[in-house]
């Protein structure tokens, strides 16, 4: 018999199913399978403890007055989690061959691959996607003036993703090994080369020697692959975990009246 | 903020907390919905406007103008802006890096208790400045095409050399149009004023031996011309040339002579 109790979501009165009557047969197989489930999990969390975890994360409330200029975080991850996908995806079938390898396998994914210019198309579009919604949600952040105490650290973490989510655009941009991609990636190499102190650094760093060379576009493919989507993971898991330690901001203008009992009291 | 307004501030939002919904399923369904309508924008973008592929990269031409991604535009146009030589570094390192810095430590200079955009005057002003800012330089950005032509008359003193230095000149020209060179630099009244400086009497300031130094070893962000040289001497030549005559004095000499500019 599962120890576990599933919690009831809170749900309108009107939606909550009917309490069972006294005279209905007990095990209908529905039933059965929904205890199987509940055991399943039962059996996980007995050895995990991810219940209290989860009921912490879903259950916490979110203040009054929340409105859609909220759901634009979410959405930020969501098109970060769409790119991800989608890169898997093309990760299959891409070579990062500077002898033209990489463009031939990008033109294969457009020209042969099953639905791959669609997949492509999502890819290069989602990061256009993605960066508006980044920067909608830090312009919610700002006027709501959601940065200030106590989620001084959150905003710190939010720039660190908005410049990693650039980094991402700038290392895939050069990808598909076209001239628009090749031309652009030396002007901002060079650039990146010209800053003081550790500018000439960085730009050897990126082109894997003094200039653009054939290991530039291995480096760059790591980097958009490897090393900065698991940055981001692991900045985005903290993101989250300090909006739900902290909760969500309310909308400035939402002023908290005092609860009922409170008022009677006084009365 | 003082410790008193931080409790204050901690106080209100637990009685707004307490009085609001749970995140489940109330904030899940409307960020559900969101998430539903990015992927449909991200669906249709790539059904409409697809991922077409340009020609293939070739280190050996300079015949293609870099352009970035739109997002990086407002960047792109901050270099066009700021014009002069010795600020180039400051458009492409020193704003950026500066504003990344203003952005990091927002919440360490800005700490009044204060949330309504409408009771920060000076901290919404400033937001809404440097969107527009960002906006419009995005715009100019998008809108700069790079010109392919260079319509300059040719100077008397070029024709004076003789029919074979016309002949190199010319060629010169459509070496230099074609190379993308007017996506920063101005050639008489073709391309963009920047970030490079003009070439209109480039032969005034720099001796030709200079400019071919230039060409192969240029100050970044301009890409080196060096692969032209090795791959196709015979048109370096001729950008050479044609850069080394472009003289101040040129003016309206040679009137405008059929069959210049370059052809596509």
């Amino acid at each position: 018999m599962p120890k576990l109790k599933l919690p009831v979501p809170p749900l309108p009165p009107s939606m909550r199913p009917p309490p069972k009557r006294p005279g209905a047969p007990k095990t209908k197989p529905l039933d059965a399978a929904q205890e199987a489930g509940i055991y399943t999990v039962d059996w996980i969390d007995e050895r995990t403890s991810l219940s209290g975890g989860l009921r912490w994360l879903m259950f916490r409330k979110v203040p009054k007055g929340t409105n859609w200029f909220y759901t634009l975080g979410s959405a930020t991850m969501f098109a970060f989690v769409s790119q991800a996908i989608t890169g898997v995806f093309l990760a299959m079938y891409y070579r990062p061959d500077a002898a033209g390898g990489a463009y031939e396998s990008v033109r294969h994914i457009n020209d042969d691959v099953f639905l791959g210019e669609f997949v492509h198309g999502m890819h290069k579009w989602g990061s256009s996607v993605m960066v508006i919604l980044i920067f909608l949600h830090m312009a919610r952040t700002f006027f709501f003036g959601a940065y200030k105490y106590p989620r001084e650290l959150n905003w710190v973490i939010g720039v660190a993703l908005l410049i990693l989510t650039f980094v991402m655009s700038l290392t895939g941009y050069l990808l598909p090994f076209d001239q628009r991609s090749y031309w652009a990636t030396i002007v901002a190499n060079n650039i990146t080369a010209s800053g003081p102190f550790v500018g000439p650094y960085l730009g050897d760093f990126l082109n894997g020697g003094a200039e653009f060379n054939a290991t530039t576009l291995s480096r760059f493919y790591a980097i958009h692959m490897m090393l900065v989507p698991g940055i981001i993971g692991a900045l985005i898991g903290a993101h989250l975990y300090l909006v739900a330690k902290l909760g969500t901001t309310a909308p400035p203008w939402v002023k908290a009246k005092p609860a009922d009992e409170l008022t009677e009291e006084r009365a | 903020m003082n410790r008193r307004q931080k409790e204050e501030y901690l106080r209100d939002y637990s009685v707004l907390k307490a009085q609001g919904k749970p995140f489940f399923p109330y904030a899940v369904a409307k960020d559900g919905a969101m998430a539903c309508l990015v992927l449909l924008v991200i669906i249709l973008m790539s059904i409409l406007l697809g991922a077409e592929l340009g020609p293939k990269a070739d280190p050996t031409t300079t015949t293609y103008t870099p352009r970035p991604e739109w997002y990086f535009f407002f960047l792109f146009e901050l270099l066009r802006v700021i014009k002069p030589p010795e600020y180039v570094a400051l458009a492409t390192i020193g704003i950026p890096t500066i504003c990344m810095i203003m952005l990091f430590l927002l919440p360490f200079y800005d700490r009044g208790p204060e949330r309504r955009p409408e009771r920060r005057p000076v901290a919404t002003l400033t937001a809404i400045l440097i969107i527009g800012a960002m906006g419009y330089l995005t715009y100019e950005g998008a809108a700069a095409g790079p010109p392919t032509q260079i319509d300059t008359p040719t100077p008397a003193s070029v024709i004076a050399e003789g029919p074979k230095v016309v002949q190199q000149y010319e060629a010169g020209r459509q070496v230099a149009a074609q190379s993308g060179c007017l996506a920063c630099h101005k050639i008489g009244e073709n391309g963009n004023g920047g970030p490079g400086p003009a070439l209109t009497d480039i032969a005034d300031r720099l001796p030709a031996a200079g400019i071919q130094r230039t060409l192969i070893n240029p100050t970044a962000p301009m890409p080196s011309f060096k692969s032209l040289q090795t791959n196709q001497p015979e048109k370096f030549k001729n950008l050479v040339a044609f850069l080394g005559r472009l003289k101040s004095e040129s003016g309206t000499a040679g009137a405008a002579n059929p069959g210049t500019g370059s052809g596509g």
